[in-house]
Order: C-alpha cells, then structure tokens, then sequence
C-alpha cells in the first residue's frame, strides 16, 4: 500500500483529530472544553466518511460539459457518503448549540464551569 | 491516577481499533450498486446536475425532513432555555468600531444574497439550502457584532421559518396528491439539465430549506447573543 495517497493522508488525520477529540472529552474539566473536544471529534468523522468517497482521477459528482452524461458511473466520486455528512454537519451544528445552551444553563444555577461541581448530574 | 490510566486505556483501545482498520484499508476502485444506480440515472430521472442534491433532496428526501425537524428541535429547544428571565439589566456594550460597523454596513446586504444564491443553485453547483442557510446566518452573526444592542427582526424571523417548513412539506404532499409519491420532484417538470429552471421543484424546496435554516440559526445566534444581557 501506498503510504503517501491524499486519501491515506485525509484517513490518519481524521484518526487523529478522533483521538485528541476523545482524550478531551474525557480528561479536561471545563464543560465548554468538553463541548469543543466533541466538535473536534465530528470534525474528524466528517473528514474520514469524505476521505472514504474519494477515488483516484475522478471529479465531483456534479454532471457539467467537461464530464458529459455518458458513463458517469467511472468518472464520479461517491456521492452518498458526501449526502451523509452534509447530514451529520447540520446536525452536529444543531448538537453543538444545545450543549452550548445546557453549559450555560448549569453556569447559572452553578456559578462554575468545571464538572466536578456539578454533584446532583452524577450517578 | 488511576482514572487518568483508565481514560489512556479507553483512548488507545480505540487507536487499536482505528489502526487494524487502517492496517487492511485498500482504496475502493468502483462505485457500489446504490451509488452506480445514483450516478447514472440522476439525469434521466431527476434532472439535477448536482448528484448529490439529488440525493439530499428527492432519493433521500425523507431523511432531510428529518434532518430539517431535528434542527427545529434544536432551535425550539434554545428558545425555551434562553427566554430571558425578566431580570433583564442593560449592559451598555462597548460600541462595535467605526471599521466593523462600516464594513457590516456594506457586507451584510452581499452577504445575504450571496447566500441566497448559494441555495438557488443548489441543483447545479456545490452547495444548497443548508450551505445557504448558513451563510446567511453569518451574516446575521456580522450584524449582530456590529450591532450588540440591537434587536432582532423576530417575527419576521419566526414568520420566515414557519412559511418556509410549511412550504417544504406542502411541495412534498403536493407530489403525493398528484400520485408520484412524497417529495417526488417530478410534477413542475424537470427542463433541461443544467438551466436554472430545471430539476422539477428541487429549487423551490432547496429555497425553503434555506430560508428555515437561515431563520433558525439566526434566531439561535440572538438568542445566544440575548443572554449576555440577563444578571
């Protein structure tokens, strides 16, 4: 396999941006750290679900005059994974503002943002 | 300590499992069937030269409504955690500069349009109602920085984003009267592949859908920006 693809590239780095995206969410305290590190973590599986659509010497499924309308099936990338994560992003906009709105919410009642204060949310 | 070695643990269980599926991954050389299938009769059967709105809008059109409803969910669930509590204080925020000002003064409007031409060609270039949306909404963050005290149009707002989703669901059961099926965008006609009026009534709905997300996100950023205001 080759080591040095665009798509091998896109792969690793979406790997990593899901690990620091975990280590995060899972070690920092402040809950608008949290919030950040989970963004960080839809960013990478955004970037892995596009990495895996892309193929060698094809062009964006967008049918125009340079690609014609024959045989469009060897000259196009996948369009799915590309509808998914138009999806997944709107989403994750829409997950993120709620956090958002409950962070600032438990700061009211709590006057602190670390999660160790907020004793009454553990089990 | 010990919760510290716990978190590793979790972390790298899942490197592990990310690396034996980076370990066997070979680049796929073809389409599957699903995306063959997309791909090829899109043009006949669609008429929209963008592949992928075709698949956000009419195959999967189902799914956006969903997706549509969700980001309502989420807007509607803001509104009613942040309604301000009464104890409104005034802030008396620093004035935005003379450069923002200015410059929202000239942007907004070239924003606004610029978004709104985003969600038109939606069929035929990169982007669509959600992208849009989006777009139109930064540029309500740009107003809203250049103006912190201002108050929002938001009954227009709401009225924007009531008529849009109305709109959209009303374009889907109208393809449904007419006997095509839900969100089927074949009753307008779909004209020629790559014109402006083409794709049956994809743009009409790429338009509502760009309208409520512009709305919604809109209405989340003053929302956002209201609760500086509150003690």
């Amino acid at each position: 396999m080759e080591m040095l693809t665009l798509q091998n590239i896109s792969i690793v780095t979406a790997f990593l941006l899901m690990l620091i995206g975990l280590y995060g969410a899972l070690t920092t305290k402040n809950i608008l750290r949290i919030i950040i590190a989970f963004d960080i973590f839809d960013g990478g599986l955004n970037l892995f679900l596009v990495a895996l659509s892309y193929m060698n010497n094809r062009v964006a499924p967008i049918i125009d005059s340079t690609t014609g309308t024959e045989k469009l099936s060897s000259k196009f990338v996948d369009p799915i994974p590309q509808a998914l994560v138009l999806t997944s992003i709107v989403i994750g906009v829409g997950v993120t503002a709620v956090m958002l709105t409950y962070a600032y919410k438990m700061y009211k009642y709590k006057n602190t943002l670390n999660i160790n204060e907020y004793k009454d949310a553990r089990w | 300590m010990f919760k510290k070695l716990f978190v590793i643990a979790i972390v790298a269980g899942f490197a592990v499992l990310l690396w034996s599926y980076l370990r066997h991954y070979t680049e796929r050389t073809t389409l599957n069937d699903l995306s063959t299938y997309y791909v090829d009769n899109t043009a006949q059967e669609i008429g929209a030269a963008n592949v992928v709105t075709a698949i956000v809008v009419t195959y999967r059109g189902f799914d956006t409504l969903g997706e549509v409803t969700i980001l309502f969910v989420a807007a509607s669930l803001i509104a009613m955690f942040l309604k301000s509590m009464g104890t409104e204080k005034s802030r008396n925020p620093r004035p935005a500069s003379l450069i923002l000002v200015t410059a929202q003064k000239l942007l907004f409007p070239l924003i606004l349009i610029f978004g709104v031409y985003i969600f038109i060609n939606g069929h035929l270039t990169p982007g669509g109602g959600f992208q849009g949306g989006s777009v139109i909404a930064t540029g309500f963050l740009l107003w809203l920085m250049a103006n912190p005290d201002g108050h929002a149009p938001k009954g227009l707002l709401n009225t924007i984003e009531s008529i849009s989703g109305f709109g959209y669901v009303a374009a889907g059961l109208f393809g449904l009267a007419l006997g095509l099926g839900f969100l089927d965008n074949r009753f307008l006609g779909l004209g020629t592949l790559g014109h402006l009026f083409s794709a049956g009534v994809i743009p009409i709905i790429y338009s509502f859908i760009g309208l409520k997300v512009g709305a919604e996100l809109s209405n989340v950023l003053h929302h956002l920006n209201e609760i500086q205001n509150e003690e």
